[in-house]
């Protein structure tokens, strides 16, 4: 049985971003992650915005690793080959009423250290020409932006794991025993043992947090509920546009994505099943009819996609970063419910400077390499520029998905990468092939032959996304 | 930059009529781009029969349907390139397409004919309620799979939509040795062919629920369970209607979209029928951009698809002689009552021989007259016993009915009689 110095259970952006901050030192790091990819569940299904950070409540952990994640993140794609725009958000009134609550805002963006600005109706309506007749006003966040969620958390943890750290997907944790200072963490395949055990199980994280001991928090998964409009073509809106924040959180936003496309939503409801991510009618009308209150003429007609993603916000309402009280070496990094995208690089920071530094004392490694290999996306570059590719591998020529305009040698590349594909969810997540107008129409079966072969499978064995997701049931008699 | 009289973006049925008929009427530099490995498109995957009947009043399978023009395509040594997707089109012509032997390739054309067919709308599209797990599958999809390349996607089976494709597949998945428990359409008629319902079907003791839809699917990883409920007039499920199947695979026949977003660049007008807007010559409001086929609109029998292309490619062969004036003073030709949409949408010109419409209606009708009215006068009258919205109407005014055209504005309609 190997000892690691550190297990991290979860792998999607904050697991990814604390075993990329451990791959900098001298010291051996597991990543434990349930699903058959990385970044698979809650980091998988969200807005993808880079929030500026001026509503959180100041004071809160939200409110200071939002604005300090944000800050990270233009490093963070650099280094990590990811795509992000800073287009900033325009948080709309439509109502008097509402233009009051700007005065409130207004101060928590500056206790929070965020930039901001009031834009009046004409401004706005030069920004967003298809904004509501009946928006008054915005507050205008320039420092959000839009992000590539996918590969942020798949280039994160490729990172991580060429710099050393082991991951091992299918495995999910199902009990933690300590003994002599040392956590026997037992997973449906294998026992590990580790010193330091960080918990950053997401929607598993307060089932991961009893394992050891009663905790005085509890987890209550909040589903949202989002349409996807194909990209069309550009412009249609040029900022993230939210309503005014509530209760319920951020509210139905209306943005371009960062592959082009437009996203609508979410709802945000609590749900008692974690495991629950199927959308409804009901839920979806209502989202619409939110957004069309922001933005009237939304083309629906464009719609893709519908899809949830469940948040895992708690009863404290905060993030939740600390060591148990039994355990100091036992780390939970619970509660990472919105901004936690934004927030997760410096979580990683947070987790690193404030427990892990006071626990053990760390060398950093000579040969750490922050950077992945870069990618080569075909859809960024010239003629000129593809044929350089192309000849060099005539398969960057050959033609997969016909809507988001993939190549056969960008899909071989994943398999030349430290965490490959391993479904057609995997390469549609990683490439964008599939994720199209179509919607994987065309090109599925090709993704599934291809996957095959790389996998070395029968084509019976390919699965969607996770392992019993299988595309295929049985061969044709011949 | 290397120059092509004729570029036709699509090799399938459509294309290759086009580039048939624009050889034969003089243009000899064509290049036809097919991004599969094959030309004939669609067609290679259905090996069913039925296809060929107007064209060569015999009954062919999909392949040997296209082989018939594949060969003509040899014959008359037009070039093509297969594996060639287009990336990219500009308005004043300008082709950028992509394989592995040429590269890159960028192309400055005199005309381009779009054939680029169809997709299928999918799951996302509907907001189809329920999971997304694997096992909801197109019925295309579900077709290339064992068609060409042998493999079952489904066992048991639900069919959501009764498109042809969709009771193409019920009949092949049964013959497979699948369980296709029903088909359930959301309208109160179904959307296929009346051939295909009493060979696909009846023959096959599957049941059609009309006016029915899932209202909801169950699976973790696989479809484990469909929920179809009643609907009613307004497309509300019913409470209490519900009907459960156990199954792994939803099948979805849930209507047929044109595959043209390469046009969303060059700001090309487009219709309700998401293809382009097009003229009597074919032509889109892009100067010699022209568009036939399912890309322009969904045709439900291939051999009005051939039709189409070969006219197609006659006007871009006209074109390319110069022999095409538009008018920039055309008569705008509107569906009105009852009628889902009209092609053309617009007329350039009347001085034809004779001008076929092409339209469907909005849902079935008995005894109606199809009227074709230009500023309040009648231009010409069709009856007809039943119209169904699964079979495209083909009207054709002759010259002296479109003498009779003398506003702006021609209107397609029906009346009660």
């Amino acid at each position: 049985m190997c000892m690691y110095d550190f297990i991290i259970i979860g792998a999607g952006v904050v697991g990814a971003f604390i075993a990329r901050k451990l791959s900098r030192y001298e010291t051996n790091v597991l990543l434990i992650e349930k699903e058959n990819d990385v970044g698979n569940v809650t980091s998988n299904a969200n807005s993808a915005i880079i929030h500026s950070g001026y509503d959180p409540v100041p004071g809160t952990l939200k409110a200071k690793l939002n604005v300090l994640g944000n800050k990270m993140y233009d490093q963070v794609c650099s280094d990590l080959d990811v795509k992000m725009e800073k287009i900033g958000s325009l948080t709309v009134a439509t109502s008097e009423e509402q233009m009051k609550m700007f005065d409130e805002l207004l101060i928590r963006s500056k206790v929070n250290g965020v930039e901001v600005r009031l834009v009046n109706q004409d401004e706005l309506r030069k920004m967003e020409p298809n904004i509501s007749p009946n928006a008054l006003g915005a507050l205008f966040a320039p420092s959000a932006g839009i992000i590539d969620p996918f590969n942020l958390v798949i280039h994160c943890v490729e990172n991580a794991v060429d710099n050393g750290v082991t991951l091992k997907l299918n495995e999910e944790v199902s009990s933690i025993e300590e003994k002599d200072g040392v956590f026997f963490v037992k997973t449906n395949k294998n026992t590990y043992q580790g010193k330091i055990v960080i918990n950053a199980a997401g929607l598993g994280s307060e089932k991961v947090a009893r394992m050891i001991e009663d905790v005085d928090w509890n987890l209550i998964p909040r589903k949202g509920e989002y349409f996807v409009l194909d990209h069309y073509k550009k412009g249609f809106v040029n900022h993230t546009i939210f309503p005014l924040p509530s209760a319920k959180g951020k509210g139905v936003l209306v943005s371009p994505t960062s592959s082009g496309d437009y996203i609508v939503g979410p709802s945000s409801e609590p749900v008692e099943d974690a495991s629950d991510f199927s959308t409804d009618l009901f839920t979806l009308n209502n989202v619409k009819a939110q957004a069309l209150d922001l933005v009237p003429n939304i083309p629906f007609v464009h719609q893709i996609r519908v899809f949830s993603g469940i948040r895992p916000t708690t009863t404290r309402h905060d993030f939740i970063i600390e060591s148990s009280d039994k355990y100091k070496n036992f780390i939970n990094v619970a509660g990472i419910e919105s901004p936690g995208f934004v927030s997760s690089p410096a979580i990683a920071e947070y987790v690193f400077d404030n427990i892990i530094s006071k626990l053990v004392s760390l060398k950093e490694k000579a040969n750490y390499n922050p950077k992945v290999r870069p990618y080569v996306c075909l859809n960024d570059l010239s003629s000129e520029e593809r044929n350089f590719y192309i000849n060099k591998n005539k398969d960057y020529g050959t033609m997969i998905c016909s809507c988001e305009k993939v190549s056969l040698g960008e899909i071989k590349d994943l398999f030349t990468r430290s965490v490959p594909p391993r479904s057609i969810k995997g390469v549609k997540r990683r490439v964008r092939a599939g994720y199209g107008k179509c919607q994987g129409g065309f090109c599925s079966p090709k993704v599934a032959l291809i996957l095959a072969k790389k996998l070395n499978c029968s084509p019976l064995d390919i699965n969607y996304d996770n392992i019993g997701s299988n595309v295929l049931l049985e061969e044709v008699k011949k | 930059m290397k120059e092509v009289s004729l570029v036709i973006i699509g090799g399938g049925s459509a294309g290759m009529a086009a580039a048939i008929e624009a050889k034969k009427n003089g243009v000899d530099d064509i290049l036809i781009l097919e991004k599969d490995n094959d030309l004939g498109g669609i067609l290679n995957q259905c090996i069913h029969n039925g296809f060929g009947l107007t064209e060569f009043k015999e009954e062919l399978s999909g392949p040997e349907y296209l082989s018939r023009f594949v060969k003509q395509v040899e014959e008359l040594h037009i070039p093509y390139r297969l594996n060639s997707l287009v990336l990219n089109i500009t308005k004043d012509k300008v082709v950028t397409y992509s394989n592995d032997k040429e590269g890159v390739v960028c192309l400055k054309a005199k005309a381009i004919i779009f054939a680029t067919g169809c997709y299928e709308r999918g799951a996302g599209a509907i907001s189809l309620p329920g999971s997304r797990c694997s096992g909801i599958i197109t019925a295309g999809v579900a077709q290339k799979y064992l068609n060409i390349h042998g493999y079952l996607a489904g066992k048991r089976v639900v069919i959501l939509g009764s498109g042809d494709i969709g009771l193409i597949m019920a009949r092949r998945l049964t013959l497979e040795g699948a369980k296709v428990l029903c088909v359930s359409e959301i309208m109160p008629y179904s959307n296929g062919l009346n051939r295909n319902i009493a060979q696909c079907l009846n023959d096959f003791n599957i049941p059609l629920y009309l006016s029915r839809s899932v209202s909801k699917v169950i699976g973790k990883n696989r479809v484990e369970k469909v929920i179809l409920s009643q609907v009613d007039e307004k497309m509300q499920f019913i409470p209490g209607t519900e009907m459960e199947f156990e199954c792994d695979t939803l099948l979805l026949s849930i209507g047929l979209i044109p595959y043209v977003s390469l046009l969303n660049n060059i700001d090309c007008e487009m219709s309700s029928t998401k293809g382009a807007k097009v003229n009597d010559y074919l032509e889109t409001n892009i100067d010699g951009i022209f568009a036939c086929g399912n890309c322009l609109h969904v045709h439900d029998v291939v051999d009005f698809v051939t039709d189409e292309g070969r006219e197609a490619g006659r006007n871009a062969a006209l074109y390319i002689k110069g022999l095409i004036k538009n008018s920039n003073d055309h008569i705008t030709v509107t569906n009105g009552n009852g009628i889902g949409y009209v092609v053309p949408q617009k007329i350039e010109n009347l001085d034809h021989e004779s001008l076929t419409f092409k339209f469907r209606v909005r849902k079935p009708v008995n005894n109606v007259r199809v009227v074709f009215k230009s500023n309040e006068t009648e231009v010409a009258s069709f009856i007809r016993p039943v119209l169904i919205p699964s079979e495209m109407v083909m009207l054709k005014l002759n010259k002296e009915q479109l003498s009779k055209i003398t506003s702006k504005e021609l209107t397609v309609s029906l009346e009660e009689r």
